[in-house]
């Protein structure tokens, strides 16, 4: 198996036997965002600090994509090896909702207030010998 | 203070014009637009214009002659065309200038747009791992919206039924048959609950307008309309909105709302108020969300609102008169101009076919856009 890299420093927690979602919170107000940043959304201070968002959600919104997408999309898949994804906004503990690729991409299984766990997945091999990973959520339902 | 009037419309019809390039259907566009005000392009003492992939707005001087005017090139995604109108208003308004031209036009490749990362402040991972399309949000607003108010799916499809009827029946339309319900409930799947016929195709096409003072329209046209107010708003923290890899945990009224509250304060009327309205409806759920959001009816009231006909050209509050962005297809430089061009002939009267029945005094227009972006246009005879 090739060595694992995150795709994009500072998402989650890597290596990690549980990975969480990192993202920051601000010191004079309290709110949270995904991902980090360094200046606050909410009340424009510049005092944030990075925090853990957890692994766990309830589904808040969610779609399926149907069709491949144009670039930037950056997969290993070709236009006949693509597989419909699951696309949602799952509600952390914290409040926000973080956007977030979905294990399920069926609407059998797919619905608001399903409960939902964190798991990093590969994205593509990044051509040096690395594979590059990303977080995603799936249904602890079906665990 | 003078109020500032519209006196010329132009348009490019959208769709797709492979023998031209964006600029010129920007060019044809403000031809007709001057024309129709009957008069000059010399005439024109500023212009405000923008497009997305069809080049500097202000290039178009090589096109239309090279006067000397102050021309200012607009980008400000869907809301290009509001920012535009805006722009003109206030440079009429302070007592700038008398007179001038609004142009939008673009040229966009086939299928979904693709957006860069970069350009809206993101790193790339989101585009790359498949989050950044606005099909995607559109499809999970709306399919939130549908659990909270309970909007049907038959909703939908009565949103995407009256689009191409009305695009039937204009003829500058790119989207010109008319579906069943069967076609369009039977379409394939694009981002659940959204599918082919519920989302509206980037395209091409230009849209121009020539405002002059109030005072002066009558020298250019017999049936001035005056633009009473023209409104552009950026979000605040807690709307769900596009491009967003987060969202707030509270909800925080879209920019549409404000924009809609203070066009409706600055022309001093109420939503109940207006004849006849164009609704941002890159897909069908926008427009039902839309019309809560622009204060014309209550969150779920769209479900009856629909099954009754209510935003049919013969209702209460018609809606998307030329068929909208669904039958026009979305040209993003031009498509806000194209609402106020179908406003401007709706209170004209010179809507064809599609007229709105006993001469409409009242029109709106509202664009939305990423990354949460809005623009409201009152318009009155």
């Amino acid at each position: 198996m090739l060595p694992q890299k995150p795709l994009h420093p500072g998402l989650f927690t890597w290596p990690d036997s549980a990975p969480e979602l990192l993202g920051s919170r601000c010191v004079d107000c309290g709110e949270h965002a995904f991902p980090s940043q360094s200046s606050c959304r909410a009340c424009s201070s510049e005092h944030t600090e990075i925090v853990g968002l957890g692994n766990k959600g309830t589904l808040w919104t969610w779609t399926i994509q149907s069709f491949m997408p144009k670039a930037p999309y950056h997969t290993d898949e070709t236009p006949e090896s693509f597989c419909p994804y699951g696309v949602g906004y799952i509600e952390l503990a914290c409040g926000i909702k973080v956007e977030s690729r979905l294990h399920e991409n069926s609407t059998d299984t797919l619905r608001i207030g399903l409960p939902m766990k964190l798991e990093i997945v590969p994205v593509r091999d990044d051509g040096e010998g690395n594979q590059l990973m990303t977080f995603q959520f799936r249904s602890a339902e079906a665990l | 203070m003078t109020d500032v009037a519209i006196v010329g419309l132009g348009l490019h019809p959208f769709g797709r014009s492979p023998a031209l390039s964006g600029l010129e259907q920007g060019a044809i566009a403000a031809r007709a637009a001057i024309a129709d005000a009957g008069t000059n392009f010399k005439a024109m003492e500023f212009a405000f214009g923008g497009s997305q992939d069809g080049g500097n707005a202000d290039s178009l001087v090589n096109l239309l002659g090279l006067t000397g005017l102050q021309f200012t090139n607009i980008w400000n995604g869907c809301a290009t065309g509001g920012s535009s109108l805006n722009a003109a208003y206030s440079a009429i308004k302070s007592g700038q200038y008398d007179m001038g031209l609004v142009v939008g036009f673009d040229k966009h490749a086939r299928g979904a747009f693709n957006p860069q990362p970069k350009d809206w402040g993101l790193d790339d991972w989101y585009g790359e791992t498949g989050l950044m399309l606005t099909t995607q949000y559109f499809a999970m607003k709306i399919q939130r919206y549908m659990h909270d108010y309970g909007i049907s799916r038959e909703t939908l499809v009565r949103v995407a039924e009256k689009a191409f009827r009305n695009g039937s029946i204009t003829p500058t339309a790119w989207r010109q048959t008319a579906l069943t319900t069967e076609d369009i409930e039977q379409a394939p799947m694009v981002s659940e609950p959204l599918n082919k016929y519920m989302f509206c195709s980037p395209a091409e096409g230009g849209c121009a307008l020539v405002l002059c003072r109030a005072d002066m329209a009558k020298n250019y046209t017999n049936n001035p309309v005056l633009l009473k107010s023209a409104v552009v708003r950026s979000r605040h923290y807690g709307s769900f909105e596009v491009f967003s890899p987060s969202q707030a945990p509270a909800v925080a009224p879209s920019p549409t709302v404000t924009a809609s509250r203070a066009a409706f304060e600055f022309a001093g009327i109420g939503p109940d108020d207006v004849d006849v309205a164009q609704l941002q409806d890159t897909e069908v759920g926008a427009e039902i969300m839309h019309l809560a959001e622009n204060g014309f009816c209550e969150h779920g009231e769209q479900e009856q609102w629909l099954r009754e006909g209510v935003t049919e050209i013969n209702g209460r509050l018609p809606v998307n008169t030329d068929g909208g962005c669904l039958a026009n297809g979305e040209p993003v430089g031009a498509s806000g101009l194209r609402q106020v061009y179908e406003i401007c002939h709706q209170l004209r009267g010179t809507a064809g076919k599609r007229q709105v029945p006993n001469a409409p005094k009242v029109g709106y227009t509202h664009v939305y856009g990423a990354p949460g972006i809005s623009g409201v246009n009152i318009l009155t005879t």
